[in-house]
């Protein structure tokens, strides 16, 4: 037998810690205005990162630059809800600056930036 | 909670969003693919049968719980603003996520096949009765246009002051064109609303 087939950790077994573990079976999250579309992004002033967990810090990593909650989720390959959960972790330790509106229908201006936009692709 | 969006150095874009709805296999996230700036990402939520948020973990091991997978893509449109395109999940039932995903959208597609009028109706009467701004497309699967915008439109029963168009979901210009006359339609919304 060789080494690699004692491995039985394998990406088809799933997940080494279950989603929920991650988040210790907390499932509000502090913060309950993050919707899926509410852009995250690493604070410039993030603290002291060696007691944060490993998903902590992958979240931080991936928000060097400003995504949304279900871009976080789909890339960390966990459930909305455990995202938000860490995520407002996060933000509570304010390492992470978050988005300060619920999602609001756009005005003219707004619709007019995003006609020219996607006119542009 | 403090919500802030910048630290002094950095801030948040606007985000903005935009549904795309139709029956099951009407090519929603085809459309989410071919205008994409991104290969399409899923996220997943878990829902009780009942079709609510599961909130507190306490003895969920006796309830039927059941995850939704959605489907989204991502245009930057400046660095300042990005629109995301959702495609609404498959079935029906799944009515707590479409509520989410219309508040505060730009308004929605409602993709439809002809072979299957009757898949776009839970669509078409969702978005009606919340007032939320909608065009309908006609994906013409395969090049295959089976029925003219009138006869689509008067098969759907649609008031005529909703846009429909033909498209095909696969290529980004159509696709585009698409998007494109729901937000025109939107801006015309809004101004008349004023």
């Amino acid at each position: 037998m060789t080494a690699r087939e004692d491995w039985w950790y394998d990406e088809a077994a799933g997940p080494l810690v279950r989603p929920y573990a991650m988040v210790r079976g907390r499932t509000r999250p502090n913060a309950p205005d993050l919707h899926l579309v509410t852009q995250v992004r690493a604070s410039s002033f993030a603290s002291d990162q060696t007691s944060l967990t490993v998903e902590h810090r992958e979240i931080m990593a991936l928000c060097a630059r400003p995504l949304s909650v279900a871009e976080v989720a789909a890339y960390l390959d966990v459930p909305l809800v455990v995202v938000k959960v860490l995520l407002s972790d996060l933000i509570e330790r304010g390492d992470v600056i978050v988005q300060n509106s619920s999602p609001q229908i756009p005005d003219r201006d707004l619709l007019q930036a995003v006609l020219d936009g996607v006119r542009g692709i | 909670m403090v919500f802030v969006g910048s630290d002094g150095r950095l801030t948040v874009p606007t985000a903005v969003k935009i549904v795309i709805a139709g029956g099951f296999g009407t090519g929603k996230t085809t459309m989410v693919g071919s205008v994409s700036e991104i290969p399409p990402l899923k996220t997943e939520e878990l829902l009780t049968e009942a079709g609510v948020h599961v909130d507190d973990l306490a003895g969920i091991e006796g309830k039927d719980t059941t995850t939704v997978a959605l489907d989204f893509g991502r245009i930057t449109i400046n660095t300042k603003v990005v629109l995301y395109l959702f495609g609404t999940p498959g079935q029906n039932r799944f009515w707590f996520m479409w509520d989410e995903l219309a508040t505060g959208a730009i308004g929605a597609v409602v993709l439809v096949d002809t072979r299957r009028l009757d898949s776009s109706f839970p669509s078409i009467d969702f978005f009606e009765h919340r007032g939320i701004p909608f065009v309908v497309a006609v994906n013409c699967f395969d090049g295959a246009q089976l029925y003219t915008v009138d006869e689509v439109r008067h098969a759907l029963d649609l008031d005529d002051g909703i846009p429909v168009v033909l498209c095909d979901a696969r290529d980004r210009e159509s696709s585009k064109s698409v998007l494109v006359g729901l937000i025109q339609h939107s801006m015309n919304r809004l101004e008349a609303a004023v």
